[in-house]
């Protein structure tokens, strides 16, 4: 198997070189390249056992020692920089001696048994031996060792066996440097010294399981549970994560088709090399037994359902879908794209609908989390889309972090946050929950604004309010970058008394003068960044907060610049992608709206399709329209609405008001319940196609496995097409992205070739940016002029009351993913098996409540059961729960308010009762009673083909 | 659809708007309308305004009766 290379130091990136000579190469390298990188550089590998390119250098493992023309002594090449001139010898008689007497050292204590060794022929200890020619111990077994000491198998993914520990810190550095979690540490002196979590073992630690240690181990001491099963890998795939919007570029470790690890890759630019527990560790779903590998029809949601072949399923769903528009119209029938699918397939599904159903009714789960950003972004600066890059908050001074929780949601960005943070940057959280980054071990937020839920427009009108009356607008950048009359009418409502931190303080419950200093800190920065989540969006006014934040950037200057921006913290893999590729049902790929007649006509002219010039349903649109009775065919790509939409209720009934519905997913899973036809899907490991990232960054996904149920995704949406009578015929999905580059301006330049050749690219990626926008907004917005936009506070109707008082606010939990169709298929379980709800110990004392009691969730849509947690994370009278497991079903207790821009869930605030419960929720009964029925499958299967 | 589900999102739309000068926010509140709102749902509502026009606040009513 090709492994990464090591060069053993980070690079430095400075752009003065030195030329020095090691053993008798000339090399070029950058100023503050270290001696052993140098070396690597020049095809030469010095060994190395505490050093690794991705931690700092130590020096302490004594076996990359150097002779240096005209210096004293044999100095670590690790911590040595190279010098312009430097002559270098790696490969003494000396150095020969003095590393096998290290080596000799190391062995004395470590187990010899390196043919039973999981880590055999993947071990650094054993390659570091070999290279010194090591061929003897001289010091015997009988004196102290560790030889036997104690494994700990806590964790499910990975054993920590401290007996072939060689205390080389990579693992503790690892986890301070590379993740910022510090669970491990040296413990002893000596030969007493060694690795420890300060618990019992690592499952009971503060240790998240991001698989750094693992990755940096040189030996077998940290080692994934599956290489010990499975052995080593024998090749290695690069391919993009399916969990997160951070997009981490991943090497798929395999044998054959069989996947042993998947391990960050260092090339991955949104991850360099780092991962979090579900891309490194929670991939077991993709070959779960609960995957359906055949299609299946049924005529009624209470029949059992049928295997059938692939043709046979086409040719129903097209039928029934045919028979359907004959019977109630044209737009009796729509389609929901996947954000957990590729950018090819969610290009395809949202061109069978425009071009085969002959509507737009197409909409993506985007609807429900990040609608808001695309309206309110695009508004403001002219495209919907982050304006940075990761890497870009390595630069940040001050970041202001909104309704987001990256540690939970986004663990790999929030490592790259920690570590500006422990650099000495400010941070500013607004949140109604005490989240981790309030304060953890090594960060501490300046400020954390508490506001209550429903309350981010009048926050963000205050922390405005204070720029504009405390004279700390940036005029200059302001009157060259803005719309000057939106400006000035902008500035004379923001500075309204109605705007000002004190007014505002009744509604945020936020005080005045913390709001004042947080306006100032952010305003004064050299370099301030917005980052945000769903907490920002899933509200009532949701448009207007992302329209509100993009304000203060601009007046305050901070936007077009590395450090900088409006970043949108995207939720599910390709949310940005599903949004790019024309999902919605008002616009074509690269945000034209369908009617302008010339993007139109480029469409209908390639697609050889009329297109209609009028927008189509949004989902809860069509829901409606079902439970109207007018909306009798949806066809579901990747999404479990019946579990992620709100008021759960509701989308049963529109659901099973429905003639045929067809889900095309891995699993059965709880819209499969109310469905006609089910296409198996394909996990990511078993197709090619993109994915586009949080930052606008497009990554390949690549064939690890041949898909399970014998088409991709790609192929199933051309397979119905087909059906439709649509001349699809595509041969792989990089046709289809070269359809998507002739069509999206933004898109021009990408094609699979570029992006093997760049790893990857941020759009726009085009004749004026060929290998991409790391930055936007640079010299000019890309609506030319940014435009600021007036944000009028209008509290949300839904109110805490007698009836409901406390507000519920949801979110999520770093283990598990969306509904848990993935991760609750992994062990990942452990750390949740179950969502719990979060009570104050006030609000809990009131009710008689203790942690671990079962409770009544309820509002006006519906009500639930789930186990308490009594913690001061939330604020007295707010309750907060995440979505992630089927059972809990917390989505039967949201309701239908939403966005006034977009239809986005006001998932942020419901008004609930919270009481002791003896048994499950009505519902809950119910859809137990219900699952099995629903789900059952006809005996007597037959082969699908092709 | 349901017109007390499009009354009240159009209710917000306005709402929104209504920031501006009533003229402008009516016409904001039409444009918003015909961009996001499927011909069947600004149907609905501008018979709606038609009719009762129950629930519709002055800049919504507007923007309903103004569709075309």
């Amino acid at each position: 198997m090709n492994r990464e290379r090591d060069l053993g130091t980070k690079p430095t990136g400075s752009a003065e070189q030195v030329k020095l000579t090691v053993d008798g190469r000339e090399v070029t390298v950058p100023k503050g390249t270290s001696v052993l990188a140098a070396a690597s550089l020049a095809g030469l590998q010095i060994p190395k056992l505490c050093a690794t390119d991705s931690l700092e250098a130590f020096g302490s493992c004594r076996l990359c020692l150097v002779e240096i023309d005209g210096r004293r002594g044999t100095p670590a090449s690790c911590t040595t920089p190279a010098e312009a001139g430097m002559v270098v010898h790696t490969q003494t008689p000396r150095l020969l001696a003095l590393r096998r007497g290290v080596m000799e050292l190391y062995v004395s204590d470590h187990p010899l048994d390196c043919l039973t060794c999981s880590a055999n022929g993947d071990c650094e200890l054993q390659d570091v031996a070999g290279a010194v020619g090591l061929r003897e111990v001289r010091y015997g077994n009988d004196g102290e060792q560790h030889r036997t000491a104690p494994k700990d198998e806590s964790n499910p993914y990975f054993t920590f066996d401290s007996s072939k520990c060689i205390v080389c810190s990579r693992c503790v550095r690892a986890c301070e440097e590379v993740q910022g979690t510090f669970a491990l540490t040296i413990e002893g002196r000596g030969l007493s010294s060694k690795v420890a979590t300060g618990t019992d073992d690592f499952l009971s630690s503060e240790c998240v399981s991001c698989g750094a240690c693992v990755q940096a181990c040189p030996t077998a001491t940290l080692n994934e549970k599956s290489v010990i099963t499975l052995g080593t890998p024998t090749e290695a795939v690069e391919t993009t994560c399916a969990y997160c919007g951070v997009g981490c570029g991943f090497r798929a470790e395999t044998q054959g088709e069989r996947v042993v690890r998947m391990v960050p890759s260092k090339r991955g630019q949104a991850n360099e090399g780092h991962s979090c527990v579900k891309g490194r560790f929670a991939w077991g779903y993709a070959t779960h037994q609960d995957r359906v590998k055949k299609p299946m029809i049924r005529a009624r949601i209470t029949d059992p359902w049928r295997e059938v072949s692939w043709d046979e399923a086409f040719a129903h769903a097209a039928a029934e879908f045919r028979r359907i528009q004959a019977s109630h119209g044209v737009d009796a029938i729509g389609g929901i794209t996947s954000s957990r699918c590729t950018n090819e397939e969610v290009f395809l599904v949202q061109k069978l609908v425009r071009a085969g159903f002959h509507n737009n009714n197409v909409d993506t789960c985007a609807r429900v989390c990040h609608s808001p950003t695309g309206y309110g972004l695009k508004q403001t600066f002219g495209t919907s889309a982050g304006t940075q890059d990761f890497r870009s908050v390595a630069q940040a001074d001050v970041v202001l972090l909104i309704g987001a929780n990256p540690t939970e949601a986004h663990p790999v960005f929030a490592s790259r946050l920690k570590r500006r943070l422990r650099e000495g940057a400010k941070l500013i959280v607004a949140d109604p929950r005490r989240i981790e980054l309030v304060r953890t071990p090594h960060v501490e937020a300046s400020h954390h604004l508490a506001l209550k839920p429903g309350t981010n427009v009048a926050l963000i009108n205050a922390l405005a309010h204070v720029v504009v009356t405390e004279g700390l607008v940036k005029e200059r950048y302001v009157q060259e970058r803005c719309e000057p009359k939106d400006f000035e009418s902008w500035a004379r409502f923001i500075a309204e008394a109605k705007n000002s931190p004190e007014a505002m303080e009744a509604h945020t419950g936020v005080p005045a003068a913390d709001v004042r200093a947080a306006a100032r800190l952010y305003a004064t920065a050299k370099n301030a960044a917005i980052y945000y989540g769903l907490g920002v969006t899933e509200h009532s006014q949701g448009s207007t907060m992302v329209m509100g934040m993009a304000n203060l950037a601009m007046a305050t200057g901070n936007v077009g610049r590395d450090g900088v921006g409006v970043n949108p913290l995207r939720g599910q893999n390709n949310v940005q992608g599903s949004c790019d590729m024309g999902s919605f049902p008002h616009e074509l790929s690269g945000y034209r709206h369908v009617s302008d007649d010339a993007t139109r006509e480029l469409f209908e002219g390639l697609w050889n399709a009329p297109l209609s010039k009028e927008p189509g349903l949004r989902i809860p649109n069509m829901l409606d329209e079902a439970v109207g009775g007018r909306f009798k065919g949806l066809y579901v790509q990747g999404e479990d609405i019946a579990q992620s939409d709100p008021n759960t209720q509701h989308v049963v009934a529109g659901l099973e008001a429905m003639e045929c519905v067809i889900v095309h997913d891995l699993f059965l899973n709880e819209t499969a319940k109310y469905a006609h036809v089910f296409f198996p899907g394909s996990s990511f490991l078993e197709k090619d196609g993109t994915f586009t990232n949080a930052e606008r960054r497009i990554s390949r996904v690549r064939k690890v496995m041949a898909p399970l149920a014998g088409l991709a995704d790609w192929e199933v949406t051309q397979g119905f097409a087909r059906a439709l009578g649509l001349p699809w015929s595509y041969q792989h999905p990089s046709e289809v992205m070269e359809e998507i580059a002739v069509l999206t301006p933004t898109f021009t330049g990408v094609s699979y070739e570029r992006l093997d050749q760049l790893g990857s690219v941020q759009w726009p990626c085009n004749d004026k940016a060929p290998t991409g926008t790391p930055i936007m907004h640079v010299d000019r917005f890309v609506r030319g002029k940014g435009r600021f936009m007036l944000t009028e506070f209008i509290p949300t109707l839904e109110k805490s009351g007698p009836r409901f008082p406390l507000l519920l606010t949801t979110g999520r939990i770093l283990s598990q993913y969306n509904v848990g169709a993935q991760t609750a298929r992994t062990d990942n379980v452990t750390w949740h098996a179950e969502d719990v709800l979060e009570v104050h110990p006030f609000d809990a004392e009131n009710r008689g409540l203790k942690t671990g009691d079962l409770v009544l969730l309820q509002s006006r849509a519906g009500e639930t059961t789930l186990r308490a947690v009594v913690t001061e994370k939330v604020q007295p009278g707010v309750v907060y729960t995440t979505f992630h497991h089927a059972k809990t079903a917390a989505n039967v207790v949201t309701t239908d308010y939403s966005d006034w821009a977009t239809n986005c869930p006001e998932y942020k605030v419901t008004a609930v009762q919270v009481s002791r419960a003896s048994e499950a929720a009505a519902f809950q009964q119910e859809d137990r009673r219900r699952d099995v029925a629903l789900r059952q499958v006809a005996p007597g299967a037959v082969h699908a083909s092709k | 659809m349901d017109a007390t589900k499009l009354v009240h999102m159009a209710n917000q739309i306005a709402q929104n708007f209504r920031v501006h000068a009533e003229a402008e926010a009516v016409r904001l509140t039409v444009e918003h309308l015909k961009s996001f709102w499927s011909p069947g749902m600004r149907r609905a509502l501008q018979e709606h305004a038609q009719a009762s026009g129950e629930g519709l606040e002055p800049v919504a009513a507007a923007a309903a009766r103004a569709l075309g």
